[in-house]
């Protein structure tokens, strides 16, 4: 099995033409395009489904309700969570992961307890933690990179040491290093720490059981994933979310007020406060059905196959010039080639690359893609960056590459 | 989509293959800061020395980015090396005008005179080999939205710099 070959016309955006040059997306690491069966959910949802939820007593209200408890339930599934109430809404990855760190982190952490992550970490798994470094005076211990771009796990033990939580991406965002979450997570349950994943570039593209990885927490966004933006999932094992304190106050969260002081309500709910993102959680749960539809194995087939297309056509093509950062084998990574490229005259910025390639409608992203750490220990301020999903296809990469030919010549001195 | 020759005009592609005042100076007598565009860790170092007569004796430029940064940054440090901070703060506020008058073009009819940007405004001495229309070559930027802060990282550096060399 692999995608459907006309796979391309269900997303409009891709359809169109910018000063008469189709668009190329090599961005979907940053955010995913919107197949119309997702476009078509959100605004099937308000025009027959919109009330506020969980409150209304009336039929849409309860129409409402079920789109939103339905899309929590597509997203268990989809990431084989044991039950539907582990599954928390938040507006993003960042939000899950701050809500982690504030609601576990000011029950469970005090000075002088150690998180570890890893150099490897995109900006929302780090900050943070330096917040609560700041703030609490805990110990942020750091996993090295080796020059392969893996994670140096020589020192494992001595890290963990003493270390109460290990949180770290199952996927880098700008390596495509896939992470032995598993063994990680079994690592920290030796040591009594909890395990936490980031898995906002997994889960869009592999088959995700955050039981079969060991975990205590795991995040991720819908924008990625096809989804909109303004939905995020945090998902923990349900004893854990239970013996969280909330992490915002309102409505919504709550069993009960008074003037004395409230009791939270049951989980999941008790970390949602307020109004929820109802139409963007129908937007997910339609992500969830077209992704299902391909079948993860499958997607993650096409990408493994056009990962090792992209890195030998740049590589053909441009030989000795081109770096791609990360590991060599397409099928121990992601679809993400970071890269930089030196020219006749030297190395031409990410920036420039970036720009060259938008005059042939080849979106790349250039720059630090929020893992400064990282960044530093591959010794560059900055790189180029191609992300690849279902969409892209193998002429995708002909023009990237034909148009690195045009960058490389326009500053060449 | 405007062209790629807007952009990278021939001035630009020289001072960034030929980048003028490259290097470091002491601290002290130079004041030294570092200047960072957090959406691409651009990085920009700007040194100068300042005279007891209030004039820029020396500059340097240090760092990494691409080539409407670092040609920017050249630019600058030949317009100002030799003048007072006095002409070196005009400079700031001319190159900022045209770094925006296309970003008001949405409102009035953007006319440089309306904007109050005229020739005069770049009436600084100029000497060596810079002149008004080195900085001038830099106006395609405004094209490019997203590469107006790559221009103007090195001269809101500059600000500080001077800042700290001559305190207003």
């Amino acid at each position: 099995m692999s995608l459907p070959a006309d796979i391309k016309a269900d997303f409009p955006v891709l359809r169109q033409q910018f000063d008469g040059t189709p668009l190329i997306y090599l961005d979907s690491g940053n955010t995913s395009q919107k197949p119309q069966s997702v476009i078509d959910a959100m605004a099937n949802y308000y025009e027959t489904a919109n009330a506020n939820v969980h409150r209304g007593s009336y039929e849409l209200a309860v129409r409402a309700t079920a789109a939103l408890e339905g899309a929590r339930a597509k997203v268990a599934k989809f990431i084989n969570a044991p039950s539907t109430s582990e599954v928390v809404f938040t507006k993003n990855a960042t939000e899950s992961m701050n809500l982690m760190a504030r609601a576990w982190g000011s029950a469970n952490l005090a000075a002088g307890d150690a998180v570890v992550i890893s150099e490897m970490e995109h900006h929302a798994n780090i900050v943070p933690w330096h917040m609560l470094v700041a703030e609490t005076g805990i110990e942020l211990r750091w996993i090295p990179v080796d020059a392969d771009g893996q994670l140096d796990l020589t020192d494992l033990d001595r890290l963990l040491d003493g270390t109460k939580l290990l949180s770290v991406t199952a996927m880098s965002n700008v390596l495509g290093t896939l992470n032995d979450i598993p063994r990680l997570a079994a690592a920290a349950h030796d040591a009594g720490a909890l395990m936490a994943v980031d898995a906002s570039q997994y889960v869009p593209h592999l088959a995700t059981d955050v039981q079969a990885m060991g975990a205590d927490f795991v995040v991720f966004t819908g924008h990625k994933m096809l989804g909109p933006m303004g939905i995020g999932v945090l998902w923990a094992r349900a004893e854990i979310l239970e013996a969280m304190p909330p992490f915002l106050g309102g409505g919504e969260m709550i069993l009960n007020v008074t003037k004395e002081g409230f009791t939270t309500a049951e989980i999941p709910w008790k970390f949602e406060a307020g109004t929820p993102m109802v139409a963007e959680a129908v937007g997910l749960g339609a992500a969830i059905d077209y992704l299902s539809e391909l079948g993860m194995d499958n997607v993650r087939q096409h990408e493994v196959e056009l990962t090792a297309y992209a890195m030998h056509k740049l590589t053909e093509d441009h030989g000795e010039k081109i770096t791609i950062h990360g590991p060599v084998e397409p099928s121990a990574r992601g679809g993400v080639l970071s890269f930089v490229y030196e020219g006749e005259s030297g190395e031409v910025h990410p920036h420039d690359i970036a720009q060259v390639l938008d005059q042939a409608g080849v979106c790349v992203r250039a720059g630090h893609h929020c893992a400064k750490p990282l960044m530093s220990v591959l010794g560059a301020n900055a790189t180029s960056r191609a992300s690849l999903y279902v969409y892209n296809d193998e002429s995708d990469i002909d023009q990237l590459s034909a148009s690195l030919h045009a960058a490389d010549e326009l500053f060449s001195f | 989509m405007p062209g790629l020759e807007d952009l990278y005009r021939e001035i630009i592609l020289d001072h960034y293959r030929s980048p003028r005042n490259r290097g470091e100076l002491e601290t002290p007598p130079a004041v030294r800061v570092d200047g960072f565009n957090p959406l691409c860790g651009d990085e920009i170092i700007v040194y100068i020395d300042v005279a007891d007569d209030g004039t820029i004796s020396d500059v340097a430029i240090g760092g990494q980015g691409c080539s409407i940064s670092q040609s920017s940054a050249s630019m600058m440090s030949a317009a100002i090396k030799g003048k007072t901070v006095t002409d070196a703060r005009s400079l700031i506020s001319a190159f900022k005008g045209l770094m925006s008058i296309h970003e008001t073009d949405i409102g009035g009819d953007g006319s440089e005179a309306e904007m109050g940007i005229t020739d005069d405004t770049f009436s600084i001495d100029n000497t060596d080999d810079i002149s008004l229309g080195d900085l001038e070559a830099l106006k395609g930027v405004v094209k490019f939205p997203v590469r107006i802060k790559c221009a103007t990282l090195s001269w809101n550096t500059l600000t500080q710099a001077l800042d700290e060399a001559q305190p207003v």
